[in-house]
């Protein structure tokens, strides 16, 4: 035991580290894109406070297609792209973009479905006030979708957290990477055990703080 | 205060045309409380949701305080919707917030100042009797103490006018009066016009002064509540008001009394109840009267007495007999079954 630790814990530390590093830069910019995103799809839709069916109907197809592209074949679909906007293709700084593009549609969708459950009549007992459409939107529907706006978020953490194993064919690294290296290509069962093990625990620590978050938040 | 004339209101949802509102007019006065009672569809919801625009009327005008709210623009409307408070049957509060902060964000939106927010929430919660609640949140509260949330809420921002959607429609009969009596407490004291929406006859009767009819998306029948109870002209308001005040009598009795002489309703109000009337009857005339049935309906200001008589004898005294009633302020109606 120790002496595997000793060989391998470097690697699995960085690795651990590296995928932490994709998952968090991409969640953070893919929540920075799919809030908005999904704000627009739930104002514009039919009886929205922006009714806008033109508008829903374009962001709901692009949803759509991304969400059909699987990852692995997005990343290299739009490398032109990626090596336009991050300058480069490979490494962490490579797979950012690709995974931002895979998830904040999807954030998009999670927000849309969790803020669709508000209760329309609290939005319109403050239209009835008064109110603005934009302190609405802040505070009454997120407000009182945060808590499935949070567990929302938590599954698209674990899913980035998947993402993040394809990114070692771009040379990005990670745990994923490690555990295809070693485990598959060079057949070390044990790194890959290592690397699962490690996999499974970060995704139940990133769930239960998601539920306890959520939980918190919830008030009722 | 509100004056809303010929409105219409044409819901088309795909091919389907639902015409909730047929030229509506109406007018409510400064100070007084206003019921508007239907049965479910007949566009009550709708009419109400005119009056802050929740809902554009297809056609018609409606005029609040004097402005053509019709008229107005977004940031005009913001400012119109602040004078015009609105509860709603489901309560409506943030499930997130507790019981002050639901009354105080919507002030804090509004750009309230901060010492005035704390004052003006303390002070309606403490009109609507949660002042001991103000930490609970929506979920550990009851029905009725939800709505006074609700109205807290509503009252904060000090309108002149509350709309009321079906506002105890979800409460239980004495949460209900409960409720009703801060409405009364509200219009009184604080001198707020309110315009509510009812399906239950009891709301009208308890706290409203004027009453309309509505059916079908038109108003039927209109007029003082003590009026429309006493002397309903259309079916409908019969229905409604004879569903409180109606004796049902088997069909076996009601054939006997017919045998012998005739069955008439008779309502008082105010100072006609005080005259011993049917004990005159039996001496004036060869009429010899007896209560089969009767009840008393207290109204906001006055109650009405209804009872079911029969009246034995020769249909001619018993026609006289009916005359002499009358004269006597006394609303008589023949019941033929
Ligand atoms: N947004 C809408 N779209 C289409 N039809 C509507 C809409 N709102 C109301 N209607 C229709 O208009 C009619 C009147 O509805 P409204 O809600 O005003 O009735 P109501 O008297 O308030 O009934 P209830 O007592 O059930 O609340 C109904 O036939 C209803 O189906
Ligand atoms: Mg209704």
């Amino acid at each position: 035991m120790a002496e595997f630790i000793n060989q391998w814990g470097d690697a699995i530390w960085q690795g651990f580290i590296q995928t932490m590093q994709m998952t968090v830069i991409s969640l953070v910019l893919s929540v920075l894109v799919g809030i908005p995103l999904g704000v627009s799809l739930i104002l514009t839709r039919k009886g929205g406070q922006a009714e806008n069916p033109g508008l829903y109907a374009v962001l709901n197809a692009i949803i759509n297609v991304i969400r059909s592209i699987p990852f692995i074949i997005l990343l290299f679909l739009i490398l032109p792209v990626t090596k336009l906007i991050a300058g480069t293709t490979i490494g962490v700084q490579g797979v950012i973009f690709p995974l931002v593009v895979s998830c904040a549609p999807y954030v998009a969708r999670l927000m849309e479905s969790a803020m669709l459950e508000v209760d329309h009549g609290v939005i319109e007992a403050y239209q009835s006030m008064g109110i603005s459409t934009t302190k609405i939107v802040w505070y009454v529907i997120i407000r009182e979708a945060r808590s499935p706006m949070i567990l929302g978020l938590t599954i698209a953490a674990i899913g980035l957290i998947g993402e993040t194993a394809m990114a070692g064919l771009v040379g990005a690294g990670g745990l994923g990477d490690l555990a295809y290296q070693f485990g598959y290509t060079r057949f070390q069962p044990d790194v890959m055990y290592a690397v699962i093990i490690v996999l499974i625990v970060i995704v139940q620590i990133i769930q239960s703080l998601g539920n306890a978050f959520a939980r918190g938040l919830k008030k009722n | 205060m509100i004056d809303i004339q010929h409105v219409s209101k044409t819901f088309i949802t795909g091919k389907n045309k639902v015409e909730a509102l047929k030229d509506v007019s109406l007018k409510v006065n400064k100070g007084e409380i206003f019921g508007v009672i239907g049965y479910s569809g007949a566009g009550k919801s709708t009419l109400i949701r005119c009056v802050n625009l929740l809902e554009h009327p297809t056609s018609g005008k409606v005029l609040v305080d004097g402005t053509d709210i019709l008229k107005l623009n977004r940031a005009g409307l913001r400012k119109l919707r602040r004078k015009i408070g609105m509860i709603f049957q489901g309560y409506n509060l943030l499930e997130t917030a507790n019981v002050y902060d639901n009354v105080a964000i919507p002030l804090k939106l509004e750009g309230v100042p901060k010492k005035e927010i704390k004052a003006r929430a303390d002070k309606y919660l403490r009109i609507v009797g949660l002042t001991d609640r103000s930490k609970a949140y929506p979920s550990q509260l009851s029905g009725g103490q939800k709505q006074r949330v609700a109205i807290a809420r509503a009252l904060a921002h000090e309108p002149e006018v509350l709309l009321s959607d079906e506002a105890t429609s979800a409460l239980d009969p004495t949460t209900t009066d409960s409720i009703l009596e801060l409405l009364l407490k509200v219009n009184r004291e604080l001198g707020i016009t309110i315009f509510l929406i009812t399906h239950e006859l009891n709301v009208i009767q308890r706290i409203c002064d004027r009453v309309a009819v509505m059916e079908q998306g038109r108003i039927v029948e209109a007029g003082t509540v003590v009026d429309v109870f006493t002397q309903p002209k259309k079916q409908l308001t019969r229905q409604f008001v004879r569903n409180e005040s109606n004796f049902k009598i088997p069909d076996e009795i009601y054939k006997d009394l017919l045998k012998t002489g005739e069955l008439v309703s008779l309502t008082f109000l105010g100072e006609s109840a005080k005259d011993p009337a049917l004990a005159t009857l039996a001496r004036k005339f060869e009429v010899l009267p007896s209560i089969i049935a009767g009840g008393i309906d207290q109204l906001k200001d006055q109650s009405i007495g209804n009872l079911l008589v029969h009246l034995k004898g020769e249909t001619g005294q018993i026609h006289d007999a009916v005359a002499y009633l009358k004269a006597q302020n006394i609303i008589v109606e023949k019941v033929t079954g």
